[in-house]
């Protein structure tokens, strides 16, 4: 399901203007980060997508939907959105009827729900903890539940907002594989983050977003290579992609292998 | 001289069986920046708590060994007494913010009006200590109508204006962008010269092995490994045990194992990793 969004803006009733003109289309099935630097306007753009907010001038299109048309209930079968803080989100006694919630909601029949919540569970390894209220969970584990309850919803587009915050590793790579499992499924996945290696890791496209508008966006290592645009909008290229250009590689590299390869096939002959 | 002295510190929280900290023995030096690693759940929270003598002054529970923090010890002194020694900034800054304010201002005037601080100079302290982490700008603010990062420095800046002679922060920039990051590292590294003790609990390994003079890796609610951050943090086993670890540390490893890295140690900084694969380069013209 493609997302389109013409000239968006945004202006808070404070009077903040935080969206100043934004125009974009995700494919469906694209994997898309979206980097940039605090109050740049990355989390009021996606609560557009569900319509959690609505433009103050232009449009968004989820498919066929203009979401000035849909209500967010609606919305919400086609666009999953996992809140930065999981405590904004959680609400059930237990890890199972929470993660049952969004499809019950959406009417799916008993079956599918059951299974749906199964496949949740199993993707962010929460199975052994379906009857345990969230509450009593780590944070690292309430965003597990924050994520599962919003898979289970089973929508085209999921939108994560800073998923690796204050995460641990093991919990990063167990959040890494979600997404590398939607992505077999064709889902589209848009994701909000300031750790720029997860990005690197992860994502093939990447917006970089600065004052309300978007600064550069297109292949992640273009993006990403770009060090003094990135540095406007108070972000940093990945590790990798910083120690290559300081050893003086021809292309930007984003990751291990990219790394390994340019070092060893380029680099040392 | 330590200035914070742990020994042999086991910690429960109430109705729990497992101690969150088992058998802790530390030393910090005044002055010293000190950055604690570990997965989640290995104890970081905890310590930070304890050292903040919110445990168990706070959350209660059973305290074992004795915990002395710039001259108190935990089972005489009161949380009041403590917080005008040990100041905390929380992992989540919207568990900090008090709800009584309505300005940023006010919020951090709070913690001195209630000690009792003369107007004229708790206004100096707030905005030196606004200068300093640079929200003068969010001044007349709600402290609920900010970002997550801008909340955090919000958190920050309020305990700073208390002046604590140990500084604890709990993941302090965890929401916040890349060179905001740094920035705020760079304000807890001059504090830290200036004589104030620092102790962080952090994934960001990458700053840490900038910034901090030492490193303590936690797990298990025990500490695994204490030392220097380049040894501490290109030790073989954190890996093993889920801790994270620096992408020049472990992309060096995948390359020594191709037998493409020359030095004994591996490189925690982007600088060390810049002149460890310099010298593989000069070594294989030469």
């Amino acid at each position: 399901m493609r997302s389109e969004i013409n000239d968006l803006h945004f202006t808070y009733p404070t009077g903040v203007e935080a969206l100043r003109g934004i125009s974009l289309s995700i494919e469906s099935g694209e994997q898309v980060a979206i980097v940039g630097q605090n109050g740049a306007g990355k989390t009021t753009l996606v609560k557009h997508l569900n319509g959690l907010l609505q433009p103050t001038r232009g449009q968004v299109m989820i498919g066929d939907w203009n979401t000035r048309e849909h209500s967010v209930a609606k919305l919400a079968s086609r666009v999953g959105y996992v809140f930065q803080n999981p405590d904004e989100q959680l609400f059930s006694k237990n890890v199972g009827t929470e993660v049952a919630f969004g499809p019950k909601n959406l009417g799916f029949d008993g079956e599918r729900v059951q299974a749906l919540v199964k496949d949740a569970l199993r993707l962010t390894e929460l199975s052994d903890k379906t009857e345990t209220n969230p509450y009593d969970l780590s944070v690292t584990w309430r965003k597990m539940v924050a994520l599962a309850s919003i898979l289970s919803m089973d929508t085209e587009i999921v939108v994560f907002d800073e998923p690796t915050t204050g995460q641990d590793a093991m919990s990063v790579r167990r959040i890494a594989n979600v997404i590398a499992e939607l992505r077999k499924r064709g889902k589209t996945v848009i994701t909000i983050t300031h750790d720029i290696d997860f990005c690197a890791e992860n994502f093939e496209r990447v917006i970089a977003m600065a004052q309300g508008k978007i600064l550069l966006e297109g292949k992640a290592n273009d993006v990403l290579g770009e060090e003094e645009i990135l540095a406007r909008t108070y972000v940093d290229p990945p590790q990798l992609t910083r120690l290559g250009k300081r050893l003086g590689f021809k292309n930007t590299v984003r990751n291990q292998e990219e790394f390994l390869n340019a070092l060893k096939n380029h680099w040392l002959r | 001289m330590a200035i914070v002295n742990l020994q042999n510190v086991t910690y429960k929280y109430p109705l729990t069986d497992m101690p969150a900290l088992q058998d802790i023995n530390l030393q910090v030096e005044d002055g010293e920046f000190l950055a604690l690693i570990g997965p989640n759940g290995a104890g970081k929270s905890t310590l930070c708590y304890t050292l903040a003598g919110f445990v168990p002054h706070f959350f209660k529970g059973e305290l074992a060994g004795t915990v002395e923090v710039a001259g108190m010890e935990s089972h005489n002194a009161t949380l009041s007494e403590w917080v005008l020694n040990v100041g905390l900034a929380f992992q989540n800054p919207f568990n900090q913010i008090s709800g009584a304010k309505y300005t940023v201002f006010e919020e951090l005037a709070f913690g001195l009006e209630n000690i009792g601080v003369p107007r004229q100079e708790m206004k100096r302290r707030v905005e030196d200590a606004m200068r300093l982490t640079g929200i003068s700008d969010l001044a007349e603010r709600s402290p609920y109508s900010l970002s997550g990062g801008q909340q955090q420095r919000v958190a920050l800046t309020s305990i700073l204006v208390m002046q604590p002679k140990v500084l604890v922060l709990d993941e302090p920039t965890s929401q916040m962008d890349p060179i905001g990051t740094r920035e705020v590292f760079g304000v807890i590294r001059s504090l830290a010269e200036q004589g104030m003790t620092v102790i962080l609990a952090e994934h960001k390994v990458e700053w840490i092995a900038e910034f901090a003079d030492r490193v303590v890796a936690l797990k298990d609610g025990a500490i695994l490994l204490d030392g220097s951050p380049a040894d501490v943090l290109t030790s073989p086993v954190l890996p093993e045990y889920g801790f994270g670890i620096s992408r020049y540390t472990s992309v060096a490893r995948r390359a020594q194992e191709m037998g493409f890295w020359n030095g004994e140690k591996l490189p925690v900084t982007l600088e060390e990793a810049v002149d460890g694969f310099a010298s593989l380069r000069e070594k294989g013209r030469g």
